[in-house]
């Protein structure tokens, strides 16, 4: 079947649900009073500014010399720009492989969640199976149970499988997580049943009509997964910990808490830390600067009722 | 292409026994308002409903309700280091974990400490969620994005490189505040060695970190308010306080109600702060359950007991946040 098949007419992608709104309500709303304003931009900056301090701190301090780091009073702008710092980071740890194995670990459980949680959430939003309100609770159900109830039998089971130190250990737990299939069942249940059906009485098979085309209308809700799910899996912490032993096997949070917390190591090594700091929040703030818009965006719609 | 159904005559026939061993529709309560089009594919869903989760239910089985079974099953038993390698081993000992629990004032006192996170930082992380959210909101037009994006940042970053800066920053020797303080001719005490401070300076941490998440709830929710509903208030003379009060506020409850909630289980649940920060120090006055739990899970390996603080953690968080539902749904009245 071609895609000369689907209805001429179909309708339009279904409109996200946040942002659109928000840019209807966004600037007609001028409401404070017009006196009040500067005083107000005063405030909100003022509060930014103390958000953004320790972030300026860590980002400056990374490229100072020891003699700036301890300085009293606190130097903001180093005397002397240096990427020493960085380059005793790099003789201690080997941040080239804890950066792949970050990348690689999050790149393969983002895959799964789009490729699973779409599939669930297409089969919750728009299939009428038997048990399809069971399945639901189940989603929901997950979604509430804290994370580290989990973590002593996963590491038991890890270990009994023989999977302690490899990526599997670190991929498979979060492979398919509940956020994501509720997420995309909320944005596919916009999607007109109409749509569907009429590719059906063209003999799509439900795995055409998922594929092909259910998913390129859901593409601003697979970005907001996509970002969610990679930064999620960049910053986990905990179980990475409890999983692996080798240092090979490290991601970078991991790396950089083991060096952190490890007295011998890091004595007198502020400016290696919030080198190894910086190294991780940098790309992360990178790509949310950039891709903001779908983080509101998941929020707004996994708080929906 | 591979699962492309057959057409539709043969599907019909196929309906009455469903696939999954279930009758295929349940009569006319199944038949969806698209004109009973949907009815005689009904079999065809059921079997496709299945194989689109079947694999989130595998992996949903494997990693997560055996694992929540395991630990209710674990924290009856002695399991400990060699049963790891021999998890049939362990022995049953019915409920001696959960009472040698509340004889162990290393656990009331990570009790308490995870109490006084959430009762001290929920408040706070809401209430200045909220603020900026209005804030933003109703004044900022100009920048908007820029100012969202500043101070949802903190949320997005690692807890350990966070963790990290804050330790810096609030360093007795050469931190930041620290070293602010002394120009003013005051000395910072020493926020994280302090048995009274070390708690505290966490949730101030905490409170930075998550409000941006709070904030954005509350944005959505403010632009969910119909611009009708605030100019008719303000055409009855409401001021912008009493609008507030009255109008906004209500009309917010259901976002409050889910950002309270999200907010305690996610702050009884706090591990990363104090174990990159304080590793639960001073004197175990940072200790909170989830870092007792890892601690005795896996550093002692007393993972039988370990399990029953896990599991009364879990009771705990239920019962705060079906509380919490209660509460906060019958305000609405």
């Amino acid at each position: 079947m071609s895609t000369a098949t689907r209805p001429p007419a179909a309708p339009p992608p279904p409109a996200a649900p946040g942002p659109g709104a928000s840019k209807a309500a966004g600037p007609s709303r001028g409401t404070g009073s017009r006196l009040k304003r500067p005083l107000l931009y005063l405030l909100v900056s003022l509060g930014l500014l103390i958000m953004a301090a320790p972030f300026l701190w860590m980002a400056l301090s990374a490229f100072k010399t020891d003699q700036d780091l301890t300085a009293s009073p606190p130097v903001w702008l180093p005397t002397e720009w240096t990427l020493g710092n960085f380059e005793r980071l790099l003789d201690r740890l080997d941040l080239p492989r804890y950066f792949l194995n970050s990348l690689l670990v999050a790149t393969l459980v983002t895959v799964s969640n789009l490729v699973f949680c779409s599939m669930l959430g297409y089969a919750l939003a728009k299939l009428h199976f038997a048990g399809r309100n069971k399945v639901f609770g189940l989603v929901l159900g997950a979604l509430m149970v804290p994370g580290n109830l989990m973590l002593l039998p996963l590491f038991v089971l890890m270990s009994k499988l023989q999977l302690i130190d490899t990526y599997a250990a670190l991929v498979l737990p979060f492979a398919a997580g509940a956020f994501g299939v509720f997420l995309m069942r909320q944005f596919m249940q916009s999607i007109p049943d109409e749509l569907l059906e009429a590719a059906r009485m063209d003999g799509a098979g439900e795995w055409y009509i998922f594929w092909r085309i259910v998913m390129p209308l859901v593409k601003p809700a697979l970005a907001t997964l996509t970002i969610f799910t990679f930064l999620g899996s960049w910053n986990n912490f905990v179980w990475p910990l409890i999983a692996t032993n080798d240092p090979d096997k490290y991601t970078l949070p991991v790396a950089l808490a083991t060096f952190a917390t490890d007295p011998n190591q890091s004595a007198g090594s502020n400016g290696m830390l919030m080198a190894g700091s910086f190294l991780i929040v940098l790309p992360v703030l990178l790509v949310f600067a950039v891709l903001q818009r779908h983080f509101t965006q998941g929020i707004a719609t996994a708080g929906m009722k | 292409m591979s699962t492309t159904t057959g057409p539709a005559a043969s599907d019909a026939a196929k309906t009455a026994p469903g696939p999954g061993g279930k009758p295929g529709p349940r009569g006319p309560s199944t038949t969806r308002k698209d004109g009973g089009r949907g009815k005689p594919r009904l079999g065809v869903q059921n079997l496709a409903g299945w194989l689109f989760s079947t694999p989130f239910l595998v992996l949903f089985t494997v990693f997560m309700a055996f694992p929540i079974l395991a630990t209710l099953l674990m924290s009856f038993t002695d399991f400990g280091l060699r049963n790891v390698t021999n998890p049939l081993d362990a022995e049953f000992i019915g409920f001696e974990n959960y009472t040698k629990l509340f004889s162990d004032e290393k656990f009331l006192k990570s009790l308490f400490n995870t109490g006084y996170f959430v009762v001290v930082g929920v408040p706070l992380t809401i209430g200045l969620g909220l603020l900026v959210a209005v804030l933003l909101n109703n004044g900022i037009d100009r920048a908007r994005t820029f100012f969202r994006v500043g101070f949802y940042a903190p949320v997005v970053t690692s807890i350990v490189a966070v963790a990290v800066v804050w330790r810096f920053v609030l360093d007795p020797a050469d931190g930041l505040v620290a070293g602010l303080a002394s120009e003013v001719g005051l000395t910072a005490p020493d926020f994280l060695g302090d048995e009274k401070l070390a708690m505290p300076s966490l949730i101030l941490m905490a409170v930075w970190r998550n409000m941006g998440t709070v904030m954005v709830l509350f944005i959505a929710g403010l632009q969910a308010i119909p611009t009708e509903v605030r100019e008719a208030a303000k055409l009855d003379g409401a001021g912008p306080w009493h609008e507030f009060r009255r109008i906004t506020l209500p009309l917010l409850r259901p976002t409050m109600l889910y950002a309270t909630v999200i907010t305690t289980i996610g702050y009884l649940n706090v591990f990363e702060e104090p174990f990159v920060m304080t590793q639960g120090g001073p004197s175990d006055s940072t200790l909170t359950v989830s870092l007792n739990m890892y601690r005795e899970g896996f550093n002692f390996f007393h993972m039988g007991y370990a399990s029953a603080m896990a599991y009364v953690l879990f009771v705990v968080i239920m019962g705060i946040t079906v509380l919490q539902l209660r509460l906060l749904k019958d305000n609405t009245k």
